[in-house]
């Protein structure tokens, strides 16, 4: 900190460390620290509180591992955000690469620019359409019967449409840091490579992908956080046999009005989040400092 | 043209348009909703062209009551985010490089952290503290991520500033406190807007965070989101409509003047 | 023998503009052969044309004969050493080596051992698990080399690598490329824009200008018989009078310019009174002739080690450049001193104006 008050000397220097530690201290760090706090306390009568009752358990984790819908729904969750990250990184990667390599600059400017054009609407907008477009007797329906790829309109709500939305709605958080991450590759580089004879698969699989490590990591372990803690997409193309950790959460605040056990869960979900970003990061060898650029 | 390369260059064309048309297709259905007469926002089938949805989004009160609610939100967001974000920035790059790596893990964490765990971490500080979810809650667990963005941006545009400027103003008599009105904070000026703007779309975009705080009060996201449980008609296509026109002409505006801007430079060179 | 390779008439447009026009030469087969020219004069264009990054939009080549129209880099006996080298910097450098016979399918163990060997070939035995990052400038640009040669090019086509080492490392470098394209009798390609480094290694030279083709000779002739004007400014120094042919006889021309009329030998496709330049070589000049020779007042007198170079002004300013030896420093004109500066008529060329 000695550094800061060198550079803006005592007031500035004060000010700015003050903020700092309001946001860190005040706004992140006490925030999770309370919620760890309530995840390890029973669920009591406001009378019972500070009582002999009160003490700290991993109970409501444990009830969590016992429950075996909700235990099942959560392990869906993860493998699902995992399929929404991969499929994300499929659809996004030859569009990068061919950004970051093969148009001018212009074009360049013209797409990323249009790329960005549906996320100044919101995240609810964007799922709603998707609800529009996936619903039973929706355009998708109408237009495939019309093709005649199937015979009877299909229920798309459910496990498939919220992959989708969710595909849909976090694909700028894969396609920026992979588009980053393959604009620094010297074009010289898969060049040589070309003219050494190397076919395309091996191009991108020796060159470019070892290069766009980090890019990818950190486009991966964004949407995978984003898909696991999205309420709205599962809210809206889910169906009620395919509900999302996070609406179970949601319901142990807002309907089953125990407190303690959606913060345990919330807890679980955070951990995980943390294990996921951590392991991935330390595969693909990429620093934190690297994340987030 | 060798016969691969022709079948390449044709899959990439086929695999370009199908995604644009991903990305588009379900945009352009929701806005061509607006102008169809069937009470659930469709296009399918078309029940006859009327523009009634507009009328019935300008009668929506409550709908303008949740846009006026995000509006407040993102000006307080941003006036929370703003001087932390930048002040985070400033710590970041004055620390010596050993110090800077744990620092800046425990400063984008939040990014890394859910949507819907920000919101219930506020949401279980505050009720200790006897606050209830509402405006104050959702601007609180808002900015304690939105701040991370703004950091970011803030600390890449400081990354090119010239620490030298600062010695040489020094030099020169000037106060740490001139230096950094004078010769620091221009320099972040372009960052500091488009920052700005970065956090008011991360604001009124928000619902996961948002739904966990909120309390009484309705965002506009939470409002459309309730809306399609309650009762969806096509005048929240309209507002979808007049949203991704504004942001079409936004970037239009946008690519119009970069290109002036490209052309002038060229001028100069 | 390796193969040589033949441009027919090449040409190639870029949208609006023509980078490259009417090209022609054959580069014969374990020839060291520059392409040389100032930034931007179509040269990198010609190379990246051979090695089959660009396709022209006229004429042809043959690398061995054969056309190679419409194949893409992996496919013709060619290898690029790139300007930036492009070794691959997260493989260690004998799998930079071995890329081509990774690509290939060659087996790993007999990758390794060939890489070995080429390490071998450009004394870096040993260096094989280091990375890239790790080796200095001139390492790195032997690694290149290997890489390239790995593949058993016929043709090796050398876009300036040596242009990011400092001056002593790439005189060493030239010494070093000029003989191991000796060993091995591939054929060169190289490209560059500094005209010593092209007279010093190559066995024939082509000067570009502007998309379009100087001159192809051999060092020393590009040197003493500079076909146009543009090739006598480039390559090398020299000092040029604009004038009039006054009489051509035989193989001597006469031209009238402005410092009185001066003697050189007659370059291509020259007429009496036409506008032509005489170009006389700063170290064709000798103070103190009194034929041929003009009278100029010595400005500045620059060390240069083994010989000086004197600056000179004519009578309307027209600067003049003579180079005198070390050993005959004492003799030379001082600054403030003027001296008449003459040269023998076979060491200039007159040439008509382009």
């Amino acid at each position: 900190m000695g550094d800061v008050f060198k550079r803006f000397g005592g007031g500035l220097g004060t000010v700015f460390t003050a903020l700092v530690l309001v946001w860190l201290a005040g706004m992140v760090l006490a925030p999770n620290i309370t919620m760890i706090d309530y995840a390890l306390r029973p669920n009591l009568p406001p009378s019972a509180i500070g009582g002999d009752q009160d003490v700290y358990s991993l109970s409501n984790i444990l009830y969590l591992a016992g429950e075996d819908v909700h235990r099942a729904i959560f392990f869906k969750t993860i493998w699902a955000s995992a399929l929404v990250a991969f499929i994300t990184f499929v659809v996004c990667y030859p569009i990068a690469y061919w950004l970051a390599q093969n148009a001018t600059p212009n074009q360049t400017a013209l797409v990323l620019l249009a790329l960005t054009i549906p996320f100044w609407i919101n995240e609810v907008l964007r799922t709603l359409a998707w609800y529009i477009l996936l619903a039973f007797r929706g355009p998708l329906n109408e237009a495939l019967l019309a093709i005649g790829i199937i015979d009877a309109p299909v229920r798309w709500f459910g496990d498939t449409g919220v992959l989708a939305g969710m595909v849909y709605a976090y694909i700028l958080f894969m396609l920026f840091p992979i588009y980053n991450a393959i604009e620094s590759l010297e074009k010289s580089q898969v060049e040589a490579a070309k003219d050494l004879g190397a076919s395309t698969w091996r191009i991108h699989a020796r060159v470019v992908i070892p290069h766009a490590k980090a890019g990818i990591a950190t486009g991966c372990v964004f949407t995978f956080m984003l898909a696991a803690g999205s309420y709205v997409a599962p809210a809206l193309l889910g169906a009620p046999g395919s509900r999302w950790f996070t609406q179970i959460i949601y319901n142990w605040f807002f309907e089953g009005g125990n407190w303690n056990r959606g913060a345990a869960y919330a807890l679980v979900l955070l951990v995980l989040c943390l294990v996921v970003v951590l392991v991935t990061l330390k595969l693909a060898r990429v620093n934190l400092t690297d994340v987030a650029k | 043209m060798r016969a691969s390369d022709v079948i390449r260059n044709a899959l990439f064309a086929l695999y370009f348009v199908a995604f644009f048309a991903y990305l588009f297709l379900p945009l352009g259905i929701m806005g061509a909703a607006t102008f169809n007469e069937s009470r659930f926002p469709t296009v399918t089938p078309w029940q006859g062209t009327t523009l009634q949805w507009f009328n019935e989004l300008w009668a929506d009160a409550a709908m303008w009551q949740s846009l006026w609610t995000s509006i407040i939100i993102a000006f307080f967001v941003v006036l929370v985010s703003l001087p932390i974000g930048t002040a985070a920035a400033l710590v970041l790059t004055s620390l010596h490089q050993k110090a800077r790596g744990p620092l800046y893990a425990v400063m984008v964490s939040p990014l890394l952290t859910p949507g819907v765990v920000i919101g219930i971490a506020t949401l279980v500080l505050w009720r200790q503290l006897g606050v209830g979810g509402g405006v104050f809650l959702i601007v609180v667990a808002q900015s304690s991520y939105i701040i991370c963005y703004v950091m970011l941006m803030i600390a890449a545009r400081l990354q090119r500033f010239d620490r030298t400027q600062e010695e040489a103003a020094l030099g020169l008599g000037a106060s740490k406190f001139m230096v950094f009105r004078r010769v620091l904070l221009p320099f972040l000026k372009p960052a500091l807007i488009a920052a700005a703007f970065l956090a008011i779309l991360q604001s009124i975009e928000n619902y996961n965070t948002t739904l966990f705080v909120r309390g009484f009060d309705t965002p506009l996201t939470v409002y459309i989101a309730t809306k399609v449980r309650t009762g969806l008609t096509p005048a929240v296509n309209a507002l979808a409509l007049i949203m991704i026109t504004a942001s079409i002409l936004g970037a239009i505006a946008y690519e119009v003047l970069r290109r002036r801007e490209a052309r002038r430079k060229a001028n100069l060179a | 023998m390796s193969h040589s390779v033949e441009l027919q008439d090449v040409g190639m447009t870029f949208g609006k503009t023509r980078a490259v026009g009417d090209v022609s030469f054959t580069v014969e087969g374990g020839e060291f052969f520059s392409i040389l020219g100032p930034s931007g004069c179509g040269k990198t264009t010609i190379l990246r044309m051979v090695a089959g990054f660009l396709q022209p939009t006229e004429g042809k080549i043959l690398i061995g004969g054969k056309d190679m129209a419409g194949l893409g880099p992996d496919q013709r006996p060619t290898a690029m050493i790139f300007q930036s080298l492009a070794l691959f910097p997260l493989m260690p450098v004998w799998e930079n080596i071995a890329f081509g016979l990774e690509a290939r399918g060659v087996a790993k163990a007999e990758r390794r051992r060939k890489a070995d060997e080429l390490l071998k070939l450009i004394a870096l035995e040993g260096y094989g698990d280091r990375m890239p990052g790790e080796l200095s400038g001139g390492q790195r640009q032997r690694v290149a080399i290997a890489r390239a040669l790995a593949v058993e090019p016929q043709v090796l086509l050398l876009d300036e690598p040596l242009s990011a080492l400092d001056l002593k490392l790439r005189q060493h470098m030239r010494a070093e490329l000029r003989a191991l394209q000796k060993r091995t009798g591939v054929t060169f390609i190289y490209i560059t824009h500094d005209q010593s480094e092209a007279l010093a290694m190559s066995d024939r030279v082509a000067v570009m200008s502007a998309g379009v083709l100087q001159q192809v000779g051999a060092p020393r002739d590009l040197y003493d018989n500079p076909a146009t004007p543009f090739v006598a400014k480039f390559v090398g120094e020299t000092n040029a009078y604009p004038g009039i042919v006054r009489a051509i006889d035989g193989k001597t021309a006469s031209i009238e310019t402005a410092h009185g009329t001066m003697r050189g030998r007659a370059g291509p496709a020259l007429a009496v009174g036409s506008k032509a330049s005489l170009y006389v070589r700063p170290e064709a000049l000798k103070a103190a002739s009194v034929d041929n020779a003009v009278a100029a007042t010595v400005d500045r007198f620059d060390f240069e080690g083994a010989f000086a170079l004197i600056h000179a002004r004519l009578p309307d300013g027209a600067p003049l450049v003579a180079s005198v030896g070390s050993l005959d420093f004492a003799d030379a004109p001082k600054p403030g001193e003027t001296a008449r500066f003459g040269f023998a008529p076979d060491h200039a060329v007159v040439l008509a104006d382009g």
